[in-house]
């Protein structure tokens, strides 16, 4: 036993003696790979989703190129996110669709993350049908109706009843309690991830087949795939306090930045910035499509927003 | 010879042990008699019974709270946990530091010049080729990175694995102890223990340098114990007469006498390390593996192509490299071995400095050849083309369709149907038969550790996709192989296939294979099968061909036409191989049902890619310890207790 006493000790005290004695502050820890060339870094996350990545692209472009910082993006899942953020490994969120437990422990309990503002964008989640389906049947767009459609929205995976496909693990969702509640007679999918459900959708409509989907606005898949929004009980504040009982639609929800504590109030320009950065659903639209669907760079996508709407972005560099 | 009843008995075999089978399954059966009707009174129900679970969610969900709210504050994280992650970070930016200042010239003549002088002038001119590449797709940065992570990692790996393999290679207790946490860290899928790993140390590149070595340090551990005790008696006891203490015969005789072996086990850790590039990036470590993560977003199969490409050269050039070092080992030393270094040396220096002066150290933006538009073209004509309306065969999606309903839906069912002690008297009844009575044990144990923590249902759900997913494997690869072992060219054909389908990270298949087979428990089966096919064809390969070809003769001799010769000489000879095979196929397949659960899985794999994306510790950490217990059973069932010793390899 003394032999491995010995090697921990010395394990230890090797570990203190290489990064500088006493303790060692987990909350200031960078990427290895930020401030490579004696750059100025920001280090903004990106979630899975396309706006998020436009919000980032083009906050990456003016970052770079009209203020002189070099930027790191890393790609974290939302709850996840919230973790990094309160830990100064990313500075910046830029779209968050609601998390109230992590906004109560890290913002309003141990204050290591401050609001960032608005992002001017309003996001919903709703159940949406093909707009082609919708036209002919237009009685579906009713919650009511749609166990009626059931068999017309089967797929192998949901067995005899009707699929609702859902997207990521990581997405805010009732679907279950929904379809259960509102005695539905359909099964949720879950896709597990939104590349694989947007991969689904694009081949349903290029054979335009019917299908019943989880999604959400803003979003540029509905430019190259029109989907109509199913009428859910409507929302009333608090009625989806319970996840067991929700019994209604999804809430419209405007979309919030936050950014690390320490990085807000000493983060310069940078930090001022990112403040003022608002856009409208429009903008994003713009952006994300470029991205996704002509496959361009997110880089040289925010460049040509970035050119054409001088206007917008002056402001917020103010 | 007890494992040989694990087969349907055959002619030939001895009557004595077709009596031990049937003993055994005649014991079990009353056992089953007396127990059931106990068991059944109590806790009637068909799938495992509420009164047997244990709700393992409240203090998981503690737990990780405790770390949060001190994790900023606590002596653990500011005197041990805070230090690691600063080591971590100053070694990986020193080692991307150091890469960039070489520039890129003078990495890929650093590359070239190492390969050259432990494997030779065809590798070294592999190497550049593959260096050059990674910078024509463009990813020259983000490959440097992941190249700076990789070597902390695996140095971090190799460290851990060489003194885990020490003890248990010393020490028979130690080597009991080790083994089954061994096990449990390969088969713990990566995803459940990214979480609690990203609540000690946040998201980025600390986390995955520790999930990585968590990963690849046992086969490292395992070659290590193996190679010392491997180790020559005799020349042990020559040693030992000559008065030499047993640090002195560690050193001078054990360690060099498992040179081989430790050099195995670094290639293995290298490739494992490697898989790891992929999922480290899921908790922020940036690199190759970042940017095949955010293509994905897009669903630009192109992107994840281009940076996938990389990932798939690297592990290559590294597996041959070392491997080649490998087979050099037991030759003669050349003379001037020691000029050649120098040469070598002086001439990575010579390129690097020019590389400086010119002002070349970055990757010109010019010289990028843009792949993803011609890929993502190629797979929208062939996914137009093949998901549906083929005629004769159906498209990909009617077949999808027919799997899930035919072959998948069926198969879950049966499971979910039987009732709990039913499935749990047929796990005992084929490991008894097939292993021993403590294997049989493992087994049920493990199958019920899975009841009580509550995840039955979807337990059995994923248990029918795996064996759905390794029935396919099996036929598909003992086919390959078998076709493979026969014609050399067709091996050789085979062998950059396999290496590409064995190292490019399953993230950048997933959108092909939704687009192919939709969204749902298929097209998990299907990405598990291009995973785990490789490994299969490879070891049946090999099985068939390691034939003592003196038998083959015999019976060519005897007017045996070729099909009978496979059938009854080669196959029966080349039976450990071909169960190696099928534990493998099995190991693998495990390995990927949380990729599964990307793509409409669900089950099991679902909820550990939901545990983490949500933060919740509970649900991603008792899933993941189930998939580990299915694997344990899994293994338990299939392989006579006889092969064990060989798992290392």
């Amino acid at each position: 036993m003394r032999i491995r006493t010995t090697a921990a000790i010395a394990a230890v005290s090797s570990l203190a003696l290489l990064t500088g004695c006493g303790a060692a502050d987990m909350t200031k820890q960078a990427s290895p790979f930020a401030n490579a060339q004696g750059a100025k870094t920001v280090t903004l996350s990106v979630q899975s989703w396309v706006g998020a990545q436009s919000n980032v692209a083009v906050a990456q472009y003016i970052l770079e190129h009209e203020l002189g910082y070099r930027v790191d993006t890393v790609q974290v899942d939302e709850v996840p996110a919230w973790d990094a953020l309160s830990q100064g490994r990313v500075d910046a969120l830029l779209e968050d669709w609601g998390h109230p437990e992590q906004e109560q422990r890290y913002v309003k309990d141990k204050k290591t993350i401050a609001p960032g503002g608005d992002l001017g964008v309003t996001g919903h989640i709703g159940w949406y049908v093909p707009t082609y389906f919708a036209k002919k049947h237009p009685d579906v767009t009713n919650w009511k109706n749609l166990n009626k459609y059931a068999d017309q929205f089967r797929t192998p995976e949901s067995g005899s009843k009707g699929q609702l496909m859902d997207g990521s693990p990581s997405y805010v969702t009732n679907d279950k309690a929904l379809v259960k509640n509102l005695k539905l007679d359909y099964k949720v999918v879950f896709a597990g991830s939104e590349a694989a459900q947007i991969t689904q959708m694009r081949q349903f409509a290029k054979e335009k087949k019917p299908f019943l989907t989880y999604w959400y606005t803003p979003q540029w898949l509905f430019k190259k795939v029109p989907m109509t929004e199913v009428k859910l009980p409507p929302y009333k504040e608090g009625c989806d306090a319970d996840p067991e009982k929700v019994a209604c639609a999804y809430p419209h929800t405007p979309l919030q930045k936050y950014l690390n504590a320490d990085f807000a109030k000493s983060g310069g320009k940078a930090a001022a910035f990112l403040k003022k950065f608002k856009w409208t659903t429009e903008d994003q639209n713009e952006v994300s499509l470029m991205i996704a669907d002509q496959k361009m760079t997110p880089e040289d996508a925010a460049k040509k927003w970035v050119d054409s709407h001088k206007s917008t972005w002056k402001k917020w560099l103010s | 010879m007890a494992t040989i009843t694990a087969s349907p008995p055959r002619v030939g075999l001895p009557a004595l042990l077709k009596h031990r089978a049937v003993h055994k399954l005649l014991l079990l059966a009353l056992a089953a008699a007396i127990l059931v009707p106990l068991a059944n009174a109590r806790w009637a129900s068909g799938t495992w019974p509420s009164a047997l679970t244990v709700d393992f969610s409240e203090p998981l969900a503690k737990a990780s709270d405790w770390i949060i709210d001190n994790r900023d504050s606590h002596p653990l994280f500011l005197y041990f946990f805070g230090h690691v992650s600063n080591v971590v970070v100053i070694a990986v930016r020193a080692v991307y530091l150091t890469l960039l200042a070489v520039g890129w010239a003078g990495v890929t003549a650093l590359g070239a010049l190492v390969a050259w002088r432990v494997a030779g002038v065809k590798l070294a001119l592999g190497t550049a080729a593959a260096f050059l590449a990674c910078g024509l797709l463009g990813m020259w940065v983000p490959t440097m990175q992941t190249l700076a992570l990789m070597v902390v990692a695996v140095l971090a790996s190799v460290a851990v694995g060489v003194l885990l393999g020490l003890a248990a290679g010393l020490s028979d207790r130690a080597d009991r102890v080790l083994r089954p946490v061994l096990d449990t860290m390969q088969v713990l899928p990566a995803f459940a223990y990214l979480l609690p790993v990203v609540l000690v140390f946040g998201i980025g590149v600390p986390a995955a340098v520790l999930a990585t070595v968590i990963y690849a340090a046992p086969p490292m551990a395992r070659l290590t114990s193996l190679g010392l005790r491997g180790a020559d008696t005799e020349v042990l006891e020559a040693v030992e007469s000559l008065g030499s203490t047993a640090r002195q015969r560690l050193l001078t005789a054990r360690i060099p006498l498992a040179r081989k072996e430790l050099l195995l086990g670094l290639n293995q850790t290298i490739m494992m390390a490697l898989s790891m590039a992929v999922i480290a990036a899921v908790i922020g470590a940036g690199g190759l593996g970042d940017r095949v993560y955010q293509a994905l977003a897009s669903v630009d199969v192109g992107a994840a192509l281009a940076a996938g490409i990389p990932i798939v050269l690297l592990a290559v050039v590294l597996d041959r490299v070392t491997g080649a070092a490998g087979e050099k080992l037991g030759a003669e030393p050349e003379p001037h071995s020691g000029r050649g270094w120098l040469i070598a040396l002086a001439g990575v220096v010579a390129v690097a400095v020019a590389g400086r002066l010119v002002g070349r150290l970055d990757w010109p933006d010019s010289w990028v050849v843009a792949i993803a538009e011609p890929v993502n073209r190629a797979v929208d004509w062939m996914t137009a083309h093949l998901y549906s309306g083929v005629p004769v065969i159906g498209g990909t999606a009617d077949w999808a369709g027919h799997f899930t309903t035919w072959v998948l839906d069926p198969m879950r069912d049966s499971l979910q149907a039987l009732p709990w002690w039913g499935v749990l008297l047929i796990v005992a009844a084929l490991a008894w038969v097939i292993g021993t009575w403590r294997t049989a044990l493992t087994a049920v144990l493990a199958m019920a550790a899975i009841g009580v923590l509550g995840v039955w249902k979807p337990s059995l759900d994923t248990l029918s996709q795996v064996l759905a997913a390794v029935a396919v494997t099996l036929v598909v690869g003992f086919a390959v192989g078998i076709a493979a072992a026969r014609s050399d060219r067709l091996e050789r054909a085979l062998r950059p296939v396999l290496d590409v389908f064995q190292t490019m990270p399953q993230f950048v298949y997933l959108i092909p294979v939704v687009a192919l087979f939709g969204v749902g428990r298929a097209p998990a089966v299907a990405a598990a099968i291009v995973y785990a096919l490789p490994a299969v064809v490879r070891i049946t390969t090999q099985g068939l061909r390691q034939v003592d070809p003196a038998a083959l003769e015999a019976s060519g001799s005897l007017g045996a036409t070729s099909w009978q010769q496979l059938r009854q000489v080669q196959l029966p000879l080349a039976r450990p191989a071909l169960l190696l095979a099928v534990n493998q196929g099995l190991v693998l397949v495990l390995a990927v049902v949380v990729i599964g659960g990307l793509v409409g899985g669900g089950a099991l794999g679902y909820d550990v890619v939901f545990g983490l994306a949500q933060g919740d510790l509970a649900t991603g950490l008792v899933a993941g310890a189930a998939i580990v217990c299915l694997g344990l059973m899994l293994d338990r069932v299939t392989q006579p207790t006889e092969r064990r010793a060989k798992k290392g390899a």
